[in-house]
C-alpha cells in the first residue's frame, strides 16, 4: 500500500472530481462533503508523503511498472513533498470557504476544484517533461472554468486574455519539449540530465534554444516581468476561493524553473549549466520593483492582493536567481508563508467586500461594519505577515533571503526588497485605515458572515504565527530540501540505477 | 522532404502568430488553431523523419520513432479541447460584451469605459 502513496495525490482528486462531475443527483450537502472530505484526505496523504521524504530518500513510482527512463514516473523528494502539502492545506482553506455559498453560484465548482488539484499535484510530482506539460494543461483547463465560475463581464474579459495567453504558452511549451527531445532523445528529466553531460557539441545550440523557450513558458506561468500582465486582472476578477487557490499557480511556474534548471541543467551539463541564472536575477528584481508600484497604485483591495502575489513572485525568483543553497532554502520557507498568507488575504478581502455591500472591496469610505473588529484584526495580522514585519512569518522569510545574498548581490537586493516591504506596508495601512476607520457616521451595516468563511480564512491566516512558532523545524527541512536540490546526482542515481540498461 | 516539411511548419506558425496578435476574437481563435497545427507537425518531426518505417524496433534500422507519434496524439487531443473551449469563450464574450474585441470594447469608446 505504502508504495502506491506517491500516486495518490493525483488519483484521489481525479476520482473525486469524476464522481462529482458525473453525479448530477447528489445535493449540495453531499457535494460539499465529498469536496471537503477528499481535500482533507489529501492533506493527510501529503503529510505522510512529507514524513517519508523528510528522511532524504528519493522515491519514485513507475506507472504500470514500466521502469525509467522509458516509463512514466512520479518522483517524490523533499521539494515536491513540501509543495504538495502546501497545496493541500491551501486547498482545504479554500474549499471550506467555498462551502459558505460561493460553490452554488455556478455549476460543478467542487468537481473542477478537485481536477485543478490533480493538475497541480501532478505537476509537482512528475519526473518527465512531457507529463509536466500534460499536468499543466489539466490545471489550466480546470482553472479556465473556475475563473469563469459565477459569470459576469469582468470575469469573461479577464478569462479571454488568460486563456489566449496560456494557449500560446502551451504551444511554446510543446515546441520547447520537442526541441529538447530531438536534441537529447529522452523526455525523462533525470535521463536528460545524464545525456546532456555527453552532448555532442553541435547540438548545444539546439538545447540552449529549447531551454530558454522553456524559461519563457515557466516565466509566463510564474508571471515574471514582461509576462505578468494577465495576472492582476484575472486574480482580481476570479471568485475568492478560486483566486486563493490560484496563489499556488504562480508557484507551479517557480517550482518548474527550480526543478528543471537544477536537475537537467545542473553542474553536469558543462557549458549549458545554469543558463537561466542571469535572466532570472535581473527580471525578478524588475518584477519586484514594478509589482511594488502596482501595490501602491491599487484602488481595490483584491487588485492590491493580486499585486502582492506578484511581489511574492519577484521575491521568490530573486532567490532562484541567487542560486546558492542558502537562498533556495530561504525561498522555500518564504514560498510556504506567501502562498498561505496571500491565499488567506484573498478570502479576507472577499469577506470584507461582502460585509460592506455596495462599496465592495474598493478602497473608499463606507459605512461602519457589523463585524469590523474581528475583520480588522485579521486584516492587521495578514498585512503584517505579507509586508514582512516582525513578529510574523514574512519577516523571517525575508531575513533569511537577505542573509543569503552574497556581497555582490546585496547592493541590488537589499534596497529593493526592503523598499517593496515598505511599499506594501504603506499601501496596506492606507487601505486598512480607509476600510475600517474612515467610515461615515451611522448604523453598522452588513449581515453576519457565515462560519465557513471565518474557518477557511482563519485556517490560512493562522499559518503566519504557526510558521514562526515552528520556524526551526521548517527551516531545517527547507535547508535539507535545498541541499537535496543542489545534488541532482542523488535523483539520477535513484531513478536510473535499476533501469534495464545503463543510459 | 525535410525542407518542405520545415517550410510548411514555418508558414503555419507564422500565420498563426500573426492572427493571434489581431484585435478581434475570431482571428485570434483561428490563429491559435493554426499555431497548434504547426506545433503538432513540429512534434511529429522531432524524432527525425522516416518513411516506410514501422513504429516498432524491428532490427537495427528502418523504424520510425514511436514516441513522437504518441506525444502528438496527446497534443492533438489537448489542442482540440482547448480550441473548443476558446470558441465557446469567444462566443460568450461576444454575447456579454456586445462586441468581439479581445479587450471587450471598441477603441473609440475606450475613454468612457476605462476605469
Amino acid at each position: 500500500m505504502t508504495q502506491h502513496l506517491i500516486i495518490l495525490p493525483v488519483v484521489l482528486p481525479l476520482l473525486t472530481g469524476l464522481l462529482l462531475l458525473t453525479s448530477r443527483v447528489g445535493g449540495t450537502r453531499l457535494k460539499r462533503l465529498a469536496g471537503v472530505g477528499s481535500t482533507l484526505a489529501l492533506v493527510i496523504v501529503a503529510a505522510l508523503l512529507l514524513a517519508r521524504a523528510a528522511g532524504g530518500e528519493v522515491a519514485y513510482y513507475a506507472l504500470g511498472d514500466w521502469q525509467p527512463p522509458f516509463g512514466i514516473v512520479m518522483v517524490l523528494d523533499r521539494l515536491s513533498a513540501l509543495l504538495v502539502l502546501v497545496t493541500a492545506v491551501l486547498a482545504l482553506g479554500c474549499v471550506i470557504f467555498a462551502c459558505a455559498g460561493d460553490d452554488e453560484k455556478g455549476s460543478n465548482f467542487h468537481g473542477l476544484f478537485q481536477l485543478q488539484l490533480m493538475g497541480i499535484n501532478g505537476a509537482f510530482l512528475t519526473g518527465d517533461l512531457f507529463n509536466l506539460f500534460v499536468f499543466f494543461e489539466v490545471l489550466l483547463l480546470a482553472s479556465y472554468a473556475l475563473l469563469l465560475h459565477g459569470g459576469g463581464k469582468a470575469r469573461i474579459q479577464a478569462a479571454v486574455h488568460y486563456v489566449v495567453l496560456n494557449l500560446a504558452g502551451s504551444a511554446l511549451f510543446l515546441i520547447a519539449v520537442g526541441t529538447l527531445y530531438g536534441a537529447t532523445g529522452t523526455l525523462n528529466m533525470a535521463d536528460m540530465a545524464v545525456r546532456l553531460a555527453e552532448l555532442p557539441e553541435e547540438r548545444a545550440g539546439l538545447v540552449t534554444a529549447g531551454a530558454l523557450m522553456l524559461l519563457v513558458v515557466f516565466g509566463l506561468k510564474a508571471a515574471v516581468l514582461p509576462l505578468y500582465f494577465w495576472l492582476p486582472r484575472a486574480y482580481a476578477a476570479a471568485p475568492a476561493p478560486v483566486a486563493a487557490l490560484f496563489a499556488i499557480m504562480t508557484k507551479v511556474g517557480i517550482y518548474a524553473i527550480l526543478r528543471v534548471y537544477s536537475l537537467v541543467f545542473g553542474e553536469q551539463a558543462g557549458p549549458l549549466a545554469d543558463l537561466d541564472q542571469p535572466w532570472i536575477w535581473w527580471l525578478s528584481l524588475a518584477t519586484l520593483a514594478v509589482a511594488t508600484l502596482g501595490v501602491l497604485a491599487s484602488r481595490d483591495l483584491r487588485l492590491m492582493v493580486a499585486y502582492l502575489v506578484l511581489v511574492s513572485v519577484g521575491t521568490l525568483l530573486v532567490g532562484v536567481g541567487m542560486g546558492t543553497v542558502a537562498a533556495t532554502s530561504a525561498l522555500l520557507y518564504y514560498l510556504v508563508h506567501t502562498t498561505l498568507v496571500t491565499g488567506g488575504l484573498f478570502l479576507l478581502a472577499e469577506m470584507i467586500g461582502q460585509q460592506r455591500g455596495k462599496a465592495g472591496t474598493r478602497i473608499v469610505k463606507g459605512k461602519p461594519l457589523l463585524q469590523g473588529g474581528p475583520l480588522a484584526l485579521c486584516f492587521l495580522g495578514g498585512a503584517i505577515a505579507v509586508a514582512g514585519l516582525p513578529p510574523l512569518s514574512g519577516a523571517i522569510g525575508k531575513a533569511l533571503l537577505l542573509d543569503a545574498a552574497t556581497p555582490a548581490q546585496q547592493p541590488w537586493l537589499w534596497p529593493l526588497l526592503l523598499a517593496s516591504g515598505l511599499g506594501a506596508m504603506i499601501a496596506l495601512s492606507r487601505a486598512g485605515s480607509t476600510l475600517f476607520w474612515r467610515s461615515h457616521a451611522g448604523e453598522r451595516v452588513g449581515e453576519p458572515l457565515p462560519r465557513e468563511q471565518w474557518a477557511g480564512t482563519g485556517l490560512l491566516l493562522a499559518a503566519a504565527p504557526l510558521l514562526v512558532a515552528l520556524a526551526g523545524p521548517i527551516s531545517d527541512y527547507t535547508r535539507a530540501a535545498a541541499e537535496q536540490l543542489a545534488e541532482p546526482d542523488a535523483i539520477v542515481r535513484a531513478l536510473l540505477s535499476d533501469a534495464g540498461e545503463t543510459p | 522532404m525535410e525542407s518542405l516539411y520545415a517550410i510548411t511548419t514555418g508558414v503555419l506558425s507564422a500565420c498563426g502568430l500573426y492572427l493571434t496578435l489581431r484585435g478581434r476574437t475570431f482571428p485570434v481563435v483561428v490563429g491559435l488553431t493554426l499555431l497548434s497545427y504547426a506545433v503538432n507537425l513540429f512534434l511529429f518531426s522531432m524524432g527525425g523523419l522516416t518513411t516506410h518505417g514501422a513504429a516498432i524496433i524491428d532490427g537495427p534500422r528502418d523504424y520510425a520513432d514511436p514516441l513522437p507519434q504518441a506525444l502528438v496524439l496527446t497534443a492533438i487531443v489537448i489542442g482540440f479541447a482547448m480550441t473548443a473551449f476558446a470558441v465557446i469563450l469567444a462566443m460568450r464574450a461576444r454575447g456579454d460584451m456586445g462586441n468581439d474585441h479581445v479587450d471587450g470594447r471598441k477603441h473609440e469608446e475606450g475613454e468612457e469605459t476605462r476605469r
